[in-house]
């Protein structure tokens, strides 16, 4: 097993008013297996046993899908590693005796709560806007009744895997949350269970987005780079036409 | 206390719904006068949030991670199940309720288990509306696959991300709440208390994990939908934050907790790499319709598995069991893997490993076929491991994935608590001794979605339930007992960390409350438990205050309950002398060395009642009937 020696520069930050900065710590020994979180893990370890704060960061499910974990790693949301989340991001994708800037995602609409820790709730609030099908609970037809051919049930399930965790706008050089929204519009206008609100949900949630301080899409295409589950910003288009849609027609 | 499930006597087909006629309806102009406290936000706390605001009821709805999306229902990969017979082989209601009560190795309630079956349609019907993308075949209609412990294709799925999907559905009805202002979500919240008003529960006390401030939350009725308490064994296929606090809070507070042994161990998963380890990740159970699972002959041979010529080999599962070979049911193939790696035969770094070989499917139906098959679960391997496990075996190892056992409830989900409603895998009451795949979410969606909208409006209008508010004595009882023992807890300043504690408990629970089980192993536990949680309350060292951001704050609360938890856990695998399902006691094998139940002696819930700190917890049986399933050995040769 290979284990190497890593120079960290962490972001540290009391608290949403507080000023930030980074901070320098030296680890050894670390084994090349280890994800990237176990190696926090290992760093915090040491902290407390040293009586100092650990460094706080966001994690969960650490198998890729919640969306919880974060962390700008040497300048890329999610690190070196494609199509990966943090959490599933392994050291022997670094080198013995490399440094590792880690730092929270950053943007206007995420402010940090504390350390690598943001405030993601904007997401919410755009799907609260119209993210769904109005329906309740029980009166639903039989599930056959709806056939969908499978073709567009693949490309809406592709949007539909978007696990909310950030990276599109934080990576987007006008911290949009275009991706994000996209996806959802996306899967709800490709399905026939989503048409009878395209036109109100599209308005809606890009509102919405707007409102929560993220800017607009410029085709950087920042986010598709960096999005953990490969999302395609052919989403976006499909997302502009929606809200074009609402415009011009009746 | 008195367990009572409160089941109607009626034929079983017709009990759902002639109960749902019984029930006392709530008047529509007065749904909105009661407030519900739902706690978590996965399948069962979402689904039930949202089903009940769409009533007209005002929910409150509390979950510990950022957003309520992130629940650990999200990393469910397989598949839910339904009795829709689409495929038109042979499945129906009745046969789903069959395979589900002997795949628990009957020990679960047949009237909850039939409810659950009949319910199953309409939780697909219902997804489907909400536009979750299941897969499809070409003409349009929804596919369906087979997946352990059945001989029908049932399963519909969402390639391998069904719970996250399910979840997305269930979230965005809840958001549509939220907007409508039926709902309001408190995120970054743990419940540390349950507050009861004259026996009733009548509220909850949180900890706001921002800024650490201790709020009260009162309500008519509390619904708990915190998920399975698996990471008592420090490494499971858990969540990071999956966790027992609450469920435990509310046993303290005179809750049963039912069958606290029922533990599942999931055999394919990635093994652990060192002690740092802190998850493990489930690879699908699939890969064994196609991978052989097999290790070294020899003891501690460490020749790559190359290197390994054919007959040096043990495909020890082929050989003994030849009928099932590779495809023993999971409690069995988790068991075989612990026996040959206890014998040195394991593999890996570690020898906590055996293979899983693809390299005779690859060269009977090519490469391509395994990739189409199996390509996003190689992929993940790799990443994780670094291997490609095209070109050499995976090596895997069994991981605790799911706890059967919860707290006891009634057929209405209430527990033993007046208005304290438990959903999902909090609760007990469905899966008996093992949990079938694919069955989780169903039942976390059927209790959610069409069981507790109906249940709760009975106890509402039923029960006398004055207003409170957060002034009443009650509420200043329970904060005061959480600021206790935030501050006992920072006061310690010990020499080990919180993670180091959870690992300690964790090794004890997986050498001695793991997947086999004896009478020494089990005292042992009940010796070294007591004793490591009087080091963690002696010497345990949490950095920071309690006015921030502290997640090892928080952690150090839900280890402390573990400790606790565990306890109880061994003591009634101790009590039960039997093998069932996920419970394997060695003493209670048959000359082949398979589980053997005792129908005569233990066909019953053991539900454990809170007598103090320090005390013995009191056993309550509630007996289970089996009128409509005949029980059989399971035997798999």
């Amino acid at each position: 097993m290979d284990r190497i020696s890593l120079t960290l520069k962490v972001w540290r930050q009391k608290g949403p008013s507080e000023p930030g900065r980074l901070v320098s710590y030296e680890l050894k020994d670390i084994s090349t297996h280890m994800s990237f979180l176990e190696m926090l893990d290992v760093l915090n370890e040491q902290l407390i046993h040293k009586g100092e704060e650990p460094v706080e960061f966001d994690n969960d499910c650490r198998e890729g899908i919640c969306g919880m974990c974060s962390l700008v790693i040497n300048g890329l949301p999610h690190g070196p590693q494609k199509s990966t989340a943090t959490c599933q991001l392994h050291m022997r994708k670094f080198r013995d005796g490399e440094t590792i800037t880690i730092e929270p995602f950053r943007a206007k609409g995420f402010p940090v709560i504390k350390d690598l820790v943001v405030d993601r709730s904007a997401f919410d609030r755009i799907i609260q806007a119209g993210g769904y099908v109005s329906m309740n609970t029980g009166g639903a037809p039989d599930a056959n009744n709806i056939p969908i051919a499978k073709e567009i049930a693949d490309e809406a399930m592709d949007a539909a895997a978007c696990i909310g965790c950030g990276a599109c706008v934080a990576a987007c050089p006008n911290a949009s949350a275009s991706l994000f929204t996209a996806a959802k519009i996306s899967q709800l206008a490709l399905l026939p269970q989503g048409h009878p609100e395209r036109k109100r949900r599209a308005r809606a949630m890009v509102a919405q987005m707007d409102a929560e301080g993220f800017g607009d899409c410029s085709n950087h295409a920042e986010c598709e780079a960096v999005c953990p589950k490969n999302i395609s910003i052919l989403h976006i288009a499909r997302m502009k036409r929606e809200y074009l849609r609402t415009i011009f027609t009746a | 206390m008195k367990l009572d499930a409160k089941i109607p006597d009626y034929p079983i087909q017709d009990i759902w719904d002639k109960h749902k006629f019984e029930l006392k309806l709530v008047n529509p102009a007065n749904k909105r006068k009661y407030n519900i406290i739902v706690v978590g936000t996965g399948l069962a706390g979402a689904s039930a949030a949202a089903s009940l605001a769409e009533l007209g009821y005002n929910i409150k709805n509390f979950c510990i991670q950022d957003s309520p999306r992130r629940a650990h229902s999200i990393a469910a990969q397989g598949g839910i199940n339904a009795a829709k017979n689409y495929p038109n082989d042979g499945d129906s209601i009745w046969r789903l309720f069959y395979d589900t009560v002997k795949g628990g190795d009957y020990r679960s309630r047949e009237a909850n288990v039939y409810r659950l079956a009949q319910v199953s349609n309409n939780i697909i019907d219902q997804c489907v509306a909400q536009g979750v993308p299941f897969a499809r075949e070409y003409g349009g209609l929804l596919a369906n696959r087979s997946f352990g412990g059945a001989q029908v294709s049932r399963t519909f799925y969402a390639r391998g991300q069904t719970g996250q999907q399910l979840l997305l559905g269930a979230y965005s009805s809840l958001m549509r709440q939220v907007k409508l202002g039926k709902v309001k979500i408190f995120a970054r919240r743990e419940m540390l208390e349950l507050v009861l008003v004259d026996g009733k529960a009548r509220g909850i006390v949180v900890r706001n994990l921002i800024d650490g401030k201790i709020e009260r939350y009162e309500a008519d009725a509390v619904v708990l939908a915190t998920g399975g308490y698996g990471n008592v064994y420090y490494l499971s296929t858990n969540a990071k934050n999956s966790n027992v606090t609450a469920s435990w809070r509310c046993h303290k507070k005179g809750a049963a907790f039912a069958n606290p042994c029922f533990t599942q161990i999931h055999p394919t998963c990635i093994p652990v790499s060192g002690d740092y380890q802190s998850k493990l990740t489930l690879m699908s159970e699939s890969l064994r319709n196609d991978g052989r699972v097999w290790v070294p002959k020899k003891k501690g041979d460490t020749r790559r598995p190359s290197e390994i010529p054919e007959d040096e080999r043990d495909y020890y599962l082929e050989r003994k069991y030849p009928s099932f070979g590779n495809l023993v049911p999971r409690d069995v193939a988790s068991r075989n893997a612990k026996y040959v790696c206890d014998e040195g035969r394991g593999v890996g770094e570690t020898g906590l490993a055996v293979y899983l070989d693809f390299a005779d499917a690859i060269k009977r139906l090519g490469r391509k076929a395994i990739e189409d098959k199996y390509g996003n679960l190689f992929e993940m391997y790799e990443r994780i491991t670094g291997d490609n496990p095209y070109e050499t075996p995976m090596r895997i190892y069994p991981a605790v994935h799911y706890t059967m056992g919860g707290l006891w409830v009634d057929y209405n989900l209430m527990s033993t608590i007046p208005g304290l409603f438990v959903l999902g895998e909090a609760n007990f009451s469905d899966h008996g001794a093992n949990r079938l795949g694919a069955s989780a979410l169903m039942q976390g969606l059927a209790d959610g979605y069409f069981i507790i909208p109906y249940t709760i409006g009975n106890y509402l209008t039923s029960e006398e339930l004055p207003k409170i508010d957060t002034e009443h004595a009650a509420f200043s009882q329970a904060e005061a007992e959480v600021d206790e023992r935030v501050k006992k807890l920072l006061s310690i300043d010990g020499k080990k960390t919180v993670t180091e504690i959870h690992r300690e408990l964790g090794k004890i629970m997986w050498d001695y409350v793991g997947m086999s089980r004896t009478k020494e192993g089990l005292e042992k536990a009940l010796e070294e438990i007591p004793k490591l949680r009087d080091e963690f309350w002696q010497n345990v060292k949490i950095p920071a205050d309690a006015n921030n951001l502290n997640k090892n704050l928080e952690f150090a609360g839900r280890v402390a309950d573990f400790l606790e938890l565990a306890e109880l856990m061994a003591r009634d695998a101790l009590n039960r002398e039997e093998s069932c399902g996920g419970h394997f006691r060695e003493e209670h094998q048959t000359a082949e060395g398979e589980a053997k139940r005792n129908d005569k002696d233990f066909s019953y819930v053991a539900a454990w009642e809170y007598t103090g700190d320090g005390k013995t917890p009191k056993l309550h049986k509630e007996p289970l009937e089996f009128k409509y399933v005949k029980l059989t050995q399971r035997s798999y040769k």
